[in-house]
C-alpha cells in the first residue's frame, strides 16, 4: 500500500507550451505502436506495389501509364470517399457501386435519349444519388434494418434497375464533350502548375495561419519545424506530379500532343478538401464520428443520430453518383454492367486499405484517395504483367482481407494496450 | 429551512406492469451532497433518469429552484442545469478531451467549429476543478484510465454552469487511488455551489462525502436523514430491509 498516492502528472496549463517536432514524431511512433496505424499500411503498401511493379515492368514508370493511373483509378475513389461517411458509422454501403451504375445510366438517359444539356444530365444523376442516399438512409435509421441487408437488397434491385434503363442490355453511348472531357481530357500545362501554386500556398497558408492564431492564444500550436515539412512534402510530392502528369506521353507528338493533369484530378482534390473540411471543422462533422464512436453518448449529448444516419447514406450515394459520372466519362458509354463487378468491392477495400475502420469511428477522407491509389496500382500493374482478371481478383481480395485483418488486429492490439 | 433547488414529488413510474417508483420524493440542496443509496432493482437509476428527461414520468412534480418544471429529453434537463453522468460513461473513445465535452453543444463562428475558444474553457473548466491528472486535453479518451475519464465526464457536466449534477456510480469500476481522486472532485463540486446527487453502493464512500442520505427501498422512499444522524449500520439495515429502528417504512 505504498503506491496509493497517484503521481500528480503534468499541471494542465503547462501542456500549452508547444511540443517540438521531436515530440510529434515520438507522438505518432507511440499511437502507430498502439494499433493506431492510420494510412500508414497504404503508404507502405503504395511503396512496395510500386516498387515491384517497376522493377518488373519497366513500362510501369512510364509517363503515359501515371496517367492512366489517376483515369483508372477515379471512380472507384470516388466512390470510395462516400463509402467512408458510411464507415465511419460502422454501416456499409454494398450498393454504392451499382448505384453509382444507376446515377450513370440516368445521366446518359437525359443526355443522349433526352438531349438534354450535360448540366442537367450531371444534376439529374446527382439528385438521383441523394434520392438512393434517403432511401438507404432512412430504411436503415428510420425503420432498423441492419444496413448490411438494405444495402444488399439495393445492390440486387439496382442491377435490374440499371437493365431498365438502358433497355434491357443495350449500350447508351455518351457524345457529350463536357462530360467526356472530365475523364479523357487534361489540363493545359500551365493550368496544372497554377492549380499547383494555388493549392500549395493555400495549404501553406492555412496552417501558417491556423498556428499562429493558436500560439497567440496560448493553446499547443504545431511547431513550425513540422509546418514545413508538411508543406515541404506536399510541395515535393504534388510538384513531381504535376511535372511527369505535363511530359508529352502521346506515341506520336507530331500527330497529337498529350500532355497536362487530368481533369479528374482536380475534381477529386476539390472533393476531397470539401468533405475533409466537412469531417474535421463542422459540427456535423464532429458528430459523424462521435456516433461512429459512441451511438449511444452521442445521443445522450443530444445529437439526432438518425438524421446523421441519413445523411451519412446521402453523402456516399451522392458520391457514388459522381463516380459514375466519371466512370461513364471515361467509357464514354453506359452499359448494364457500369458500376458493376469489382467496382464496389474495390471502393469497400480502398477505403478500408486507406486506414478507414470497418468497426466505426475511424477514418479520413484522404484514406479513400490513398487506399484507392493502391486499389489503382494492383489493376494497372497487374495487367502490365499480363496477368488476367483471375489473378487480380485474387490479388485484390487478399489484400481487402489483408487490410480488414490489419484493421481488426490493431483494434484488438488497441485494447490491449488499454487504449480503447 | 432552504428551498432545495431540486426536488421531485409524488413520482410513480411504470415500465408495463411493473410499478418501478411508488410515490417517491426527493431533494437535493444547493452546495450539498445528496447520497442516493438502495439496492439493486431499487429504483435508483430509473428515478434519476426521470429527471433527466430520458423517461417520462407517470405522474409526479418536478420542482427546480421551487417552481415546477416540465422535463421532457436531456435537451430540457441541460436548459435547466441539470446534468447526468452516467454509470456507463457517455463519452465517445475516438474523440479527444476537448470534443467530448463539447460534444452536442460545439461553439462555432459561422459553419466552422470554434476549436480555440473550446479548447481554452475546456482547459478554464478542467484547472477550475483542480484536475491535474491528464497530460493534453487533446489526449483520444481511448487513452485515459478509468478514473480520468470518470474526471473528464464529471467535468462536462460542470463545463455548462450546471447547477445540478447527478452522478450515477462514479466510483463503481475504480482503483482505491482513483476513488479518492473522484471523491474529492465530488467534494469540490458541492463546495462551489452546485447541489450533487451521488448515487452509490458504497457505504465508505457515501460517509466521506455526501451531507443527506436517500435511501430506496423497493421502489419506495424509505427515509431522507442527514449523514451526521445515522450509522454506518442504520443505512445498510434502510436499504436491505426498508426500516431502521424508527426510521423508514413502517409496516
Amino acid at each position: 500500500m505504498n503506491k496509493v498516492k497517484e503521481l500528480p502528472g503534468e499541471v494542465v496549463a503547462t501542456a500549452a507550451n508547444s511540443p517540438s517536432i521531436g515530440h510529434s514524431v515520438r507522438a505518432y511512433v507511440e499511437r502507430v505502436r498502439g494499433g493506431d496505424m492510420g494510412a500508414l499500411p497504404a503508404v507502405l503498401g503504395l511503396v512496395v506495389l510500386c516498387t515491384v511493379f517497376a522493377i518488373a515492368r519497366p513500362a510501369f514508370l512510364t509517363a503515359i501509364n501515371f496517367a492512366n493511373l489517376f483515369t483508372q483509378g477515379a471512380a472507384v475513389t470516388l466512390i470510395a470517399m462516400g463509402l467512408v461517411f458510411v464507415l465511419l458509422l460502422g454501416e456499409i454501403d454494398l450498393s454504392a457501386g451499382f448505384a453509382s451504375g444507376v446515377c450513370a445510366a440516368v445521366l446518359a438517359v437525359t443526355l443522349t435519349n433526352m438531349g438534354l444539356p450535360w448540366y442537367i444530365g450531371v444534376v439529374a444523376a446527382i439528385i438521383t444519388g441523394v434520392l438512393i442516399g434517403l432511401m438507404l438512409g432512412g430504411l436503415v435509421a428510420k425503420v432498423g434494418i441492419p444496413s448490411f441487408v438494405v444495402t444488399l437488397a439495393a445492390f440486387l434491385a439496382f442491377q435490374g434497375l440499371v437493365l431498365v434503363l438502358v433497355d434491357e442490355g443495350t449500350n447508351i453511348s455518351i457524345r457529350d464533350e463536357v462530360i467526356v472531357a472530365i475523364a479523357t481530357r487534361n489540363l493545359p500545362p500551365w493550368l496544372g502548375w497554377a492549380t499547383y501554386a494555388v493549392g500549395v500556398g493555400v495549404y501553406a497558408a492555412v496552417q501558417f495561419l491556423r498556428a499562429r492564431k493558436r500560439a497567440q492564444r496560448g493553446l499547443a500550436a504545431d511547431p513550425l519545424s513540422l509546418i514545413l515539412a508538411r508543406v515541404g512534402s506536399l510541395a515535393v510530392i504534388a510538384g513531381v506530379a504535376v511535372y511527369v502528369l505535363n511530359l508529352e506521353r502521346s506515341r506520336n507528338a507530331l500527330l497529337t500532343s498529350l500532355t497536362g493533369v487530368p481533369i479528374v484530378v482536380p475534381v477529386i482534390l476539390v472533393l476531397l478538401i470539401v468533405w475533409t473540411f466537412v469531417l474535421r471543422r463542422t459540427a456535423f462533422g464532429r458528430h459523424l464520428y462521435a456516433v461512429g464512436g459512441n451511438a449511444e453518448a452521442a445521443r445522450r449529448a443530444g445529437i439526432a443520430v438518425d438524421r446523421i444516419k441519413v445523411s451519412a447514406f446521402v453523402i456516399c450515394s451522392s458520391m457514388a453518383a459522381v463516380g459514375g459520372i466519371v466512370a461513364a466519362s471515361r467509357a464514354s458509354s453506359v452499359d448494364p454492367n457500369t458500376g458493376g463487378s469489382s467496382v464496389l468491392l474495390y471502393a469497400v477495400g480502398a477505403a478500408v486499405i486507406g486506414g478507414t475502420s470497418l468497426f466505426g469511428g475511424k477514418g479520413r477522407v484522404l484514406d479513400a484517395i490513398l487506399g484507392g491509389a493502391v486499389v489503382a496500382v494492383i489493376e494497372n500493374g497487374m495487367a502490365l504483367m499480363g496477368y488476367g482478371s483471375s489473378v487480380k481478383y485474387l490479388v485484390t481480395g487478399s489484400v481487402l482481407l489483408l487490410a480488414a485483418g490489419v484493421d481488426a488486429l490493431a483494434r484488438k492490439r488497441a485494447a490491449a494496450a488499454g487504449l480503447r | 429551512m432552504t428551498t432545495p433547488l431540486l426536488e421531485v414529488r409524488g413520482i410513480d413510474k411504470s415500465f408495463g406492469p411493473v410499478q418501478v417508483l411508488h410515490d417517491v420524493a426527493f431533494s437535493a440542496h444547493a452546495g450539498e451532497v445528496t447520497a442516493l443509496v438502495g439496492d439493486n432493482g431499487a429504483g435508483k437509476s430509473t428515478l434519476v433518469k426521470c429527471v433527466g428527461g430520458i423517461y417520462p414520468i407517470d405522474s409526479g412534480d418536478i420542482l427546480f429552484d421551487g417552481k415546477p418544471v416540465q422535463v421532457h429529453g436531456p435537451r430540457d434537463a441541460g436548459t435547466l442545469g441539470i446534468e447526468i453522468v452516467y454509470q456507463d460513461l457517455a463519452l465517445c473513445d475516438n474523440l479527444d478531451i476537448v470534443q467530448n465535452m463539447f460534444l452536442g453543444r460545439e461553439r462555432r463562428r459561422g459553419l466552422v467549429l470554434d476549436e480555440a475558444s473550446m479548447e481554452e474553457m475546456a482547459q478554464e473548466t478542467l484547472s477550475g476543478l483542480s484536475v491535474r491528472t491528464v497530460k493534453s486535453i487533446r489526449q483520444q479518451v481511448s487513452s485515459l484510465s478509468g478514473g480520468q475519464r470518470q474526471t473528464v465526464a464529471i467535468a462536462k457536466a460542470v463545463l455548462w454552469n450546471s447547477k445540478v449534477v447527478i452522478l450515477d456510480e462514479p466510483t463503481a469500476a475504480l482503483g482505491v487511488a482513483q476513488t479518492a481522486q473522484v471523491l474529492e472532485l465530488v467534494r469540490r463540486l458541492a463546495d462551489k455551489g452546485l447541489a450533487v446527487v451521488l448515487i452509490s453502493h458504497n457505504m465508505n464512500d457515501v460517509f466521506a462525502v455526501s451531507d443527506r442520505i436517500a435511501a430506496l427501498y423497493l421502489g419506495r422512499m424509505a427515509a431522507r436523514v442527514k449523514t451526521a444522524d445515522v450509522t454506518h449500520a442504520q443505512v445498510v439495515e434502510l436499504i436491505t430491509s426498508g426500516r431502521s429502528g424508527d426510521l423508514g417504512i413502517m409496516p
